[in-house]
């Protein structure tokens, strides 16, 4: 069985139609991101997140009655439905450091619903991050992203050259940049799981457009008279079935973990999905339009054969 | 060729039974993370500054005390910062003196002339500062070892975190009572022993016969009320200097006093013994106040020298309490407070639950992926079925062998690593069918395919190794377990993908009469 018969599409020449698309969306993704569409989650931002598990079926409405004095606290029942599972977030610990007891609004919280009589419960989980740790792990996880992006550059540049090592930068980058637009736009928080999964669509986004590379680079060796553009199309076209497969069946992978894989796992699922779907679009149209971009001006085919011999004769 | 076969079957035969044997059981040999089997996760920073200021008070008491000896007068001996204090007032006939005094006692300060005649301004050398602050660290973490061991749980972890160097993780997988172990933990437990100079119902009063201040050798504790860790309605004015300290413990366990009730019971080592005797000879008929954390347990009269190795602590405490307090006390005091940054609390249901999920969401994934590809590259897709089931296999063995940690998002790295397992299949099949498209035979289409691809494998797998690297470097805990995960999935992916589906393609190609050009199933 096949997709695609010997595709000969003309990836280069839409290029600008792409980039332009990229740009609309990316942008629209700050707008949004920049407007707080994407909050950071307990882990960066400091905060308690706690995994009530009760008795018998409650619902959120009711929890959310029983916390009048936590106004800023998020309910959401999590897991299967069965399991009864209540999550609460409380976004910021209120209390300061100074006073040495960063489980005060967990107690307090914990007391209310007792108050409040919502049945009986017990504490699973108890997540605190103090509002230093936050920090810590947000200058941490902006660094580890840069450093990653970094590493896997300089290595594209030993083993290619210089313009396609930003092209699949700037790819990586755009992979990377998307992938947070939908996440602010589904409604995903930025947590240590997310940033985690955007560091692997930094390695996956980077292998797929080395796959392409690798193949310009082979091509290049036997037609020396293409132009980089014709090389670099041919090539992407080549590789074009095994992109779109292996895309596909990752994405099916993940989409098993995201349906089956549980809440916690949710947001590192679905980061991983729009990753890949975002590097498999970005292979094959952005990293190679900026590596042909870049890269200086050849003359081509037989116009180049004729320089040459001029050049020759002179 | 067929030779050759044998010789490649073996080595992942090996490979095979190497990895099996490792992981199982797995219930035994593949390490949980908290998030999947429950416990306790604390991080807390040490407070080293307070630590700084120990020293520094301690080192101009002891210098005071000296002058005080040799009949040195100065006008004030101040503390002025965390590490630096100030002698005024030195009369320069005794110049000569002071020094080879601050000289004996101050060793690891350094001396400066003041501002004005006749000061000296100690400041604690920059090397001592570093080495004392990571030295409160290093103490505190022996501390909180020894005090976990005798809580009893197994495969803890006390270690150095974060990039300040002044955190501190600890771990308690599968704890029960946890409420327990953070009071254990981070009790500060300084226990001392010091002189009364005075005891009146509040600060005014007690302070009057010292014109309202407190003398500069001196200072006031708060009697226990009853109530832990609160101060009561007694206050004393009691040396600064310390008779004797925790350290000069040799053990402590929980007893009853003589009405029946809850106290812990202390044996001083030799050190302790011989400070004690002097003390108590010395000062027969006064008080002496047992102080624990700043609050005066109790102060009984010296009614002769003491000279055995015994003495209590009587206050309310329940039975518990009386045990908690005599652990901590033998585990040795904090040499800073700690300060908590985070905490993570996780029930042994929520870990089951997760667990179950997670082996639900590999399986199923593994399923359709190998659906897929059996569809679409019909016999071939066994090939990839074989490879990556092998490279789970080879990853659960990593890191069963490695000790490595499985976690929740460790579990995601399983289901990612189906995925990326059958990427370099892909890549590899993909190749094949080109070859076989421009008209090459199917053993020599193989052999390209292989060939072919290995470079981009290559080059593939160390660009995801370098993110994973850097994963690792940036994460807690359950990211790590991803980061490992991955690694090692990558890992294994480069034999399997390239070295055991080639074999087996290999052993395909050597069942066939040779000279067939029979098409091959892919």
């Amino acid at each position: 069985m096949r997709i695609f018969h010997n595709p000969n599409y003309n990836f280069v020449k839409w290029r600008w139609h792409a980039l332009a698309l990229s740009a609309i969306v990316i942008g629209a993704g700050i707008v949004t991101i920049a407007r707080g569409g994407l909050p950071l989650g307990v882990d960066f931002s400091g905060g308690t997140m706690l995994t009530l598990k009760f008795d018998d079926a409650v619902d959120e409405e009711t929890i959310r009655k029983a916390l009048p004095s936590f106004g800023d606290a998020i309910v959401q029942t999590t897991g299967a439905p069965a399991e009864h599972r209540i999550l609460v977030r409380l976004p910021m610990i209120r209390q300061s450091e100074e006073a040495h007891d960063i489980e005060t609004e967990a107690k307090a919280v914990e007391a209310a619903l007792h108050t409040a009589n919502v049945g009986s419960f017990i504490l699973e989980a108890k997540e605190i991050v103090g509002p230093v740790m936050g920090e810590d792990l947000r200058n941490k996880g902006f660094w580890a992203t840069l450093a990653s992006l970094a590493g896997i550059t300089a290595y594209i540049w030993f083993r290619f050259r210089f313009t396609f090592a930003i092209g699949a930068l700037a790819a990586t980058l755009h992979d990377v940049l998307l992938t947070l637009a939908f996440l602010a736009w589904f409604g995903y928080d930025l947590s240590l799981n997310v940033v985690a999964a955007l560091l692997t669509v930094t390695g996956y986004s980077f292998n797929d457009t080395i796959v392409i590379f690798d193949r310009v680079r082979e091509n290049q060796r036997t037609a020396k008279r293409e132009s980089l553009e014709d090389v670099v199309n041919r090539s992407v076209n080549q590789t074009l079935s095994r992109t779109i497969i292996t895309s596909g069946v990752t994405c099916l992978a993940v989409i098993s973990l995201y349906v089956l894989g549980g809440d916690v796992l949710r947001g590192l699922a679905f980061t991983l999905l729009v990753g890949i779907i975002t590097g498999t679009y970005s292979t094959v149209f952005i990293a190679s339009s900026i590596a042909i971009l870049l890269s200086p001006k050849m003359p081509s085919g037989p116009a180049a054969a004729a320089t040459a011999a001029r050049a020759k004769r002179a | 060729m067929y030779k050759n076969l044998r010789w490649k079957f073996l080595v992942t035969a090996i490979v095979t039974v190497l990895a099996v044997w490792s992981f199982v059981p797995p219930k035994q040999k593949v390490k949980l993370g908290l998030d999947l089997q429950g416990g306790l996760e604390l991080i807390y920073r040490v407070e080293t500054d307070a630590a700084l200021k120990i020293e520094t008070d301690t080192t101009s008491e002891q210098l005071a005390d000296a002058l005080k000896t040799g009949a040195v007068t100065v006008q004030a001996v101040k503390v002025t910062s965390l590490t630096s204090f100030e002698v005024t007032g030195v009369q320069p006939a005794n110049d000569q003196q002071f020094r080879t005094l601050a000289e004996q006692t101050t060793g690891s300060f350094g001396r400066d002339a003041g501002d004005t005649a006749g000061s000296y301004v100690f400041t604690m050398k920059p090397n001592i500062v570093v080495n004392r602050r990571s030295e409160a660290v290093a103490q505190a973490i022996q501390t909180i070892e020894r005090r976990i061991n005798e809580l009893g749980v197994s495969e803890p972890l006390v270690a150095p975190y974060g990039s300040k160097g002044d955190q501190i993780i600890i771990q308690l997988p599968g704890l029960k009572n946890m409420a327990q172990a953070k009071s254990i933990i981070r009790s500060t437990a300084q226990l001392e022993i010091k002189l009364v100079e005075g005891e009146a119902g509040d600060e005014v009063a007690l302070l009057a016969s010292h014109g309202g201040k407190v003398p500069d050798d001196m200072e006031v504790h708060p009697g226990a009320s009853g109530v832990k860790g609160d101060g009561g309605k007694t206050f004393y004015l009691v040396r600064k200097i310390a008779a004797v300290t925790g350290r000069d413990l040799r053990n402590a366990s929980a007893t009853l006093d003589e009405n029946n009730l809850p106290a812990v019971k202390f044996t001083l080592n030799s050190d302790g013994v011989a400070k004690f005797t002097r003390v108590t000879g010395d000062n027969v008929g006064r008080q002496l106040a047992i102080i624990l954390d700043n609050i005066v347990q109790s102060a009984p009269r010296i009614e002769s020298r003491i000279s055995q190795p015994e003495a209590r602590i009587t206050g309310s405490f329940t039975q518990q309490e009386a045990q908690d307090l005599s652990l901590v006390l033998r585990s040795g005091a904090l040499p800073a407070p700690l300060t908590p940054q985070g905490q993570s609390e996780v029930g042994p249901t929520l870990g089951q639950d997760s667990i179950r999920a997670g082996v639900l969401a590999s399986v199923v994934g593994l399923v359709l992926v190998t659906m897929f590809m059996l569809v679409y590259y019909k016999l071939a897709g066994i090939n990839a079925f074989v490879s990556v089931a092998l490279n789970l296999v080879i990853l659960l063995g990593f890191i069963a062998y490695f000790n490595a940690v499985m976690t929740l998002p460790g579990i995601a790295g399983f289901v990612l690593t189906i995925g990326m397992g059958v990427d370099s299949n892909v890549l590899i099949f993909e190749r094949i069918r080109e070859e076989l498209d421009a008209k090459k035979p199917p053993r020599q289409a193989i052999a390209l395919g292989f060939d072919r691809v290995f470079t981009t494998i290559i080059d593939t797998h160390v660009s995801s190794l370098i993110a994973a690297a850097f994963l690792f470097q940036f994460g807690t805990g359950p990211i790590r377990g991803f980061a490992t995960t991955l690694a090692f999935g990558l890992a294994s992916n480069v034999f399997t993908a390239v070295f055991v589906s080639r074999t087996l393609f290999e052993f395909m190609l050597s069942r066939r009469p040779s000279g067939s050009q029979q098409q091959l199933s892919i």
